[in-house]
Parts: structure tokens; C-alpha cells; sequence
């Protein structure tokens, strides 16, 4: 047996939801170590939840983190909070060499899509990738899967989501997710024009996430191959969520190709109904993972930005 | 609102409503998207001097529809918009919005190509979706509604808070939406009832409806009974399912009623017969896929897709809405349809997929 590795340690900005549901996944993480949570609500459940899983808190925003950042030796950030609050937080951050794994669609950093760009982007070493959206997490792989077999020249994606599972700033700025998905589809997936639709299912008992990908490919659809190619890219997404699933598809008519998905959750934080949730955390575990990886090697080096 | 006599009759005598017709963006659903700019203009102007006050005119699913989930029309909103807007006098042009799919920037557009009101629709729970919408509507100065959509699968009470959300954010009418055609009377007046006690006086409230039970009028009179003062109609009932509650009979109805419409009955019979029945592929009715939406409590816009793969798939698209209503699939969720279908096509044994 070796010696237990020794492991990156992380700060999780924003006690929601996903703020939440990270601290589990990290945890489990061989590679990572859960160690501040910050939030700004003194009495937020995510924090006492935190403190009651071993982490430090504090409820006065990101000021509150900045004093242990080099004390505590804190190298990765993820940031759940907003688009809005973001850019500043990212800049306090990297300012003192902390990389930064934005969850909101701020996207100040190139998009990650983990089977899809995070080799390069760890290559680069990146101070600051965006995680794009749930939506995005759950589409993009397949319309990517889809290019690399041939051009596509428009993609659409349909991604249905539990009322439940989906948060109150994420209602109130739906727009923005529209707006970072579809580019997005364009900037990562391959397409040369993308477009992002959401519907929000209050059914009861909860749905589970569904995302339908049509891709309108240039030329008629090599079908062997384009099935072939999204049914080892579903394999690749299945390494970090297992409930990641091909309900039905590819199915071609003409020169569209669609694929039927479903996300079924680990269940961490919230139910399996919110593999919304779980795409975020866990592509965002798998990209932290990646560059914890290439830090403990010597490969990256985090320089204060 | 008004005081019924000992036998229960509420006189409507004098009440004023305004008819909002929806055959150029409902009525796009029945067309499959396929309505030209001519036939727009012709459509609009006639609705125009007939004295119907407020035109909806976009693709079926509103501003950011275009798509392969909602089918491609002939032109873009901002064509049709061009086209018609010169040609109305009197009316007002409105749009749909539906957060998740269309967006400020596309209301930004609609607004700048002339449309000056616009219904903010979302699912009956869901109305916390809308608010940057109708705070922006408001901001450009448009005619801005609630619209809350499916709203049989929510009750009075709930109906009262969202409604009260979107009263909130800026919202200056407020619909029950019956967008499965599901409601009956009695449904229709609980529900207005709930919204009046919970929203200012000024706000108004609207009552949206679809034919599938035969109830669009009914339903519609019951609704000004209770307080509503705007009626969503479509000439000859040109509208998704077995249609929106149709114009013309709602203006003769009103008319016997003593409610003021403005709208001339003769003008509307006669565009019904001339202009927009000669404009449909299929006879928009009640049939029994249309029915069965009705029935069964199912998003209308279903229909034409479910009769669509229902032959893809040969299944009866009797049996693919009554699973999509099982599942307890919204509107937007078109793509399910496709899903439902495949996946009751494997079980039945009528197709095997090739990447299972």
C-alpha cells in the first residue's frame, strides 16, 4: 500500500443547493478535501450542514474566506452563488492563486465540458473554467459526439427539470441560462448555431431530469457511426454520473439525428430526481479532480493571477 | 362582482370585455407553423374592421418558437410582424412569451417591430419563472399579462399566489389558461373567484380556453361572471386541439347577453366562413384525439404531433396522449412525445432500437 495521497483542498462558495451537494462529492474525492464553506446567511441550513460534515464556515461572503486562504492553503474554488457576484469573487480569488470552478452562467472562463475539453483545458491550466449549466453538462457530450462524426450545422436541446430541484435564482435568471447553454452548444458541442429550451415539470412525484439533443447534420447522417460515437461518449459521462442514460435514439429522419436522455441523480443532497444537481457537482468534482491531479504531479502550477 | 337575483342569474347587461383573438399564434398550431405573410394581412385586417381590439401574431409557441421542437413557420416573428402591423388601424399586436424559451432580447425585437402587448405564459406553478419578463415588458411600456398555463392542474388557492407573483412583478392581467381544455364551468368561476379576492382591483383577470369539451363559451361567460374582463377567442376557433373558444359565437352569445365587445358579429361570421375555414388542412373540431385531450386533461398543442408519430410509431395517438397525460407532461415538452412513443412502440414490440 502506498501512503495516503495527500489532497487539494477546496472552498465552497454558496450554501445552496449545490453548494451542498458538493461537499459530499468532494469528500468522496481521493483528490480533494472539503475544508471552507461561505455563504452570507449566518442561520442558512448549508452552512450548519458544513459545519455538521467537518468544514469551516463563514456567513460574511467571500471577505470572510480571504484571511485562510493562504493559511489554510486553499488551492480550488468552486463558486454556486451568481452570475452576478462572480467576476467579483473570481478576481479576489485568483489574485491569490486560488483556480477558480464557476457554477454560475457567468462564464468569465472557458467552457468545460469534461469528455469534451477538460484534458485541454488542464493541459493550459486554466485560473478560471465555467461549468456552463445542468443543461449543458447533460447535452453538450452527445452534440459533440455528434460533430466529431460530421459538420452540424444547427443543435437543439430540450432539458426538463423537477420543479424541485431547481433553485430560486436559477427561476428568477432564466434567461441567462438560455443565453450561456445555447453559445455553449456552439462554442463546445460544434455547432455552428445552438440553441437551449427549459421546461420546468412540477409533476409529483418528481420527474427525472430528461434532455432531448436533436442535431441537423450538413450532409445525411453516417447513422453506424454517429450511434457508435454517442454510445461511448454516454460511457465516458457514466465515469462521474453513473445515472447518465440513453432512454431512446439515436433515431434519424432526414438530416436530424435525436437523442432521448435521462439524469438520475446519486441522491447526495437532494433526491435522484435532481440529476440536474448531480451533472453540475460531479463534472464539476471531475474538472477540480483533473487539476488536483496535475498539481500533486507538478504538471500545473497555480500562479496568483 | 355582479349580484345575481333569487334564481341565480347573473345579468351581464353592459359589461364590457375585450376579445383578444388568437388565430395568427394558436391558430399557427393547427396550421403546423404554416401560415403565409398574405394570408396574415388578410387574416389581420379583417379582425381589424370587424373592431376585435387585440391580434396575437407570432409563431404558435410565441417569440423563440422557431425550433425542431415546435416546428419552423414559414416566416420569422419579425417578418410577420413587418407584415402586419401597417395594415391594422385600430388593433393592438401582441405576442407570447414563454420564459425557457423566448427571451428579453427577442421582446426587445418584438417591441421595436411594433407589437405592443405581450402575454408572459408559464406552467400554473411556475409563475416565479416570469419575473424578469414582465419587469422588462413593463419597462418598454407594453400591455403586459400573466398567463398561467394548465391551470386545471393547480387549485384556486394556488392559482390566487401565483397569480398574485406575476401581479408582483408587474403584470397588469392576469389569465386562467385552459390550455388542455379540460375545465368545466364550475372549474372556471373557482378559479377567477380565487384570483379576484387576492389581486388589486385594477389588475384584470382573463380567461384563455380551448374547445375540446365544447365548453369554450361556456367557460368563457362563466369567467366574466366572476370578474374577468378579457376573453382569449379565435374566429372559427382556429386554434390548437379542437380549437380556441370560437370568436364569432362568443360575440353573438355576448351580444345576446347584453356584454360589449365592440366587435361586429356580421364582419366576424363572415371572415369565419371566408376567409379562415377555407385557410384550415384539417377541420379543426372535436374529434376523439381532440377529445381525449380534453378528457384526459392533456397540453393541446399535443395533438398534432401525437397524430403525427402515432402513424411513425403506429400507435393510436388516442394512446399516446393518455400516456403523455399519465406522465403528467406540460406544454414544452413536445420532444416527449417522440420519447412516449418510441418507448410504447418497444413495449408493444413495433420497434426494435438499434443502439440498444
Amino acid at each position: 500500500m502506498s501512503a495516503p495521497q495527500r489532497k487539494i483542498r477546496c472552498a465552497l462558495i454558496g450554501s445552496g443547493n449545490i453548494g451542498t451537494d458538493l461537499i459530499y462529492k468532494i469528500q468522496r474525492s481521493p483528490l480533494l478535501e472539503p475544508v471552507w464553506m461561505v455563504g452570507i446567511d449566518a442561520a442558512s441550513e448549508g452552512l450548519a450542514k458544513a459545519r455538521d460534515m467537518g468544514l469551516k464556515t463563514t456567513h460574511e461572503g467571500v471577505d470572510g474566506l480571504l484571511p485562510h486562504v493562504l493559511e489554510d492553503n486553499i488551492q480550488i474554488a468552486f463558486d454556486a452563488t451568481s452570475a452576478y457576484v462572480h467576476k467579483a469573487n473570481s478576481d479576489k480569488l485568483t489574485a491569490l492563486g486560488v483556480m477558480m470552478i464557476d457554477l454560475t452562467p457567468a462564464a468569465i472562463g472557458p467552457l468545460c465540458v469534461p469528455p469534451v475539453n477538460l484534458v485541454e483545458h488542464a493541459t493550459r491550466g486554466a485560473m478560471n473554467l465555467n461549468m456552463i449549466s445542468c443543461a449543458g453538462q447533460a447535452t453538450i457530450p452527445i452534440v459533440r459526439a455528434v460533430s466529431n462524426v460530421q459538420g452540424v450545422k444547427y443543435a437543439e436541446i430540450i432539458a426538463s427539470v423537477a420543479s424541485k430541484s431547481i433553485g430560486p435564482g436559477t427561476r428568477a435568471n432564466l434567461d441567462e441560462f438560455t443565453y450561456t447553454t445555447s453559445n455553449a452548444i456552439e462554442v463546445v458541442g460544434g455547432a455552428r448555431r445552438g440553441k437551449a429550451l427549459i421546461v420546468v415539470n412540477p409533476a409529483e412525484p418528481p420527474m427525472l431530469m430528461r434532455n432531448t439533443i436533436y442535431c441537423l447534420t450538413d450532409d445525411a447522417p453516417d447513422e453506424a457511426r454517429i450511434t457508435e460515437s454517442v454510445l461511448q461518449m454516454i460511457t465516458e459521462v457514466q465515469k462521474y454520473v453513473p445515472g447518465y442514460r440513453l432512454v431512446n435514439g439515436p433515431v434519424f429522419d432526414g438530416n436530424k439525428v435525436a437523442v432521448f436522455m435521462e439524469v438520475k441523480g446519486l441522491g447526495d443532497y437532494l433526491p435522484t430526481y435532481a440529476g440536474n444537481l448531480d451533472i453540475m457537482t460531479a463534472a464539476a468534482t471531475r474538472t477540480a479532480e483533473m487539476f488536483a491531479e496535475g498539481i500533486l504531479a507538478g504538471r500545473i502550477e497555480l500562479k496568483a493571477a | 362582482m355582479s349580484t345575481a337575483s333569487n334564481d341565480g342569474f347573473i345579468d351581464l347587461k353592459g359589461r364590457k370585455v375585450l376579445v383578444h383573438d388568437m388565430c395568427l399564434r394558436d391558430g399557427m398550431h393547427a396550421k403546423r407553423e404554416q401560415i403565409s405573410t398574405e394570408q396574415m394581412v388578410k387574416v389581420a385586417s379583417a379582425l381589424d374592421a370587424a373592431g376585435v381590439p387585440l391580434i396575437q401574431v407570432a409563431h404558435g409557441g410565441g417569440l423563440g418558437g422557431n425550433s425542431l421542437q415546435h416546428g419552423f413557420a414559414m416566416h420569422s416573428n419579425e417578418e410577420y410582424w413587418d407584415a402586419v402591423v401597417p395594415h391594422v388601424k385600430r388593433a393592438k399586436v401582441s405576442v407570447l412569451l414563454i420564459p425557457g424559451m423566448g427571451t428579453m432580447k427577442e421582446l426587445q425585437s418584438a417591441y421595436d417591430h411594433g407589437v405592443r402587448s405581450v402575454t408572459v405564459a408559464t406552467h400554473c406553478t411556475e409563475a416565479d419563472t416570469s419575473p424578469q419578463h414582465i419587469a422588462y415588458a413593463r419597462k418598454l411600456g407594453m400591455d403586459t399579462v400573466g398567463f398561467l398555463m394548465m391551470a386545471h392542474l393547480n387549485t384556486p388557492e394556488g392559482l390566487a399566489v401565483q397569480g398574485k407573483m406575476m401581479e408582483s412583478y408587474g403584470a397588469e392581467c392576469v389569465y386562467i389558461t385552459d390550455s388542455a381544455g379540460y375545465m368545466l364551468p364550475e372549474d372556471v368561476k373557482r378559479r377567477v373567484r380565487a384570483l379576484r379576492e387576492v389581486l388589486k382591483p385594477d389588475t384584470q383577470i382573463g380567461f384563455h380556453g380551448h374547445h375540446n369539451l365544447g365548453m369554450g363559451i361556456a367557460n368563457s361567460i362563466a369567467a366574466i361572471e366572476e370578474g374577468a374582463s378579457r376573453i382569449d377567442a379565435s374566429v372559427a376557433g382556429l386554434g390548437a386541439g379542437a380549437g380556441n373558444t370560437p370568436l364569432e359565437v362568443f360575440v353573438a352569445v355576448c351580444d345576446r347577453m347584453g356584454i360589449d365587445t365592440g366587435c361586429d358579429l356580421f364582419k366576424l361570421m363572415d371572415m369565419a366562413e371566408d376567409v379562415i375555414v377555407p385557410m384550415m388542412d384539417q377541420m379543426v373540431r372535436i374529434d376523439r384525439a381532440s377529445l381525449t385531450l380534453g378528457f384526459a386533461g392533456v397540453y393541446s398543442t399535443f395533438l398534432l404531433h401525437a397524430k403525427r408519430l402515432g402513424v411513425k410509431y403506429g400507435i393510436p395517438a388516442r394512446d399516446i396522449l393518455v400516456e403523455l397525460g399519465r406522465r403528467k407532461m406540460i406544454g414544452g415538452q413536445e420532444d416527449m412525445i417522440e420519447d412516449t412513443a418510441l418507448t410504447m412502440a418497444k413495449a408493444r414490440g413495433l420497434f426494435t432500437d438499434k443502439a440498444a
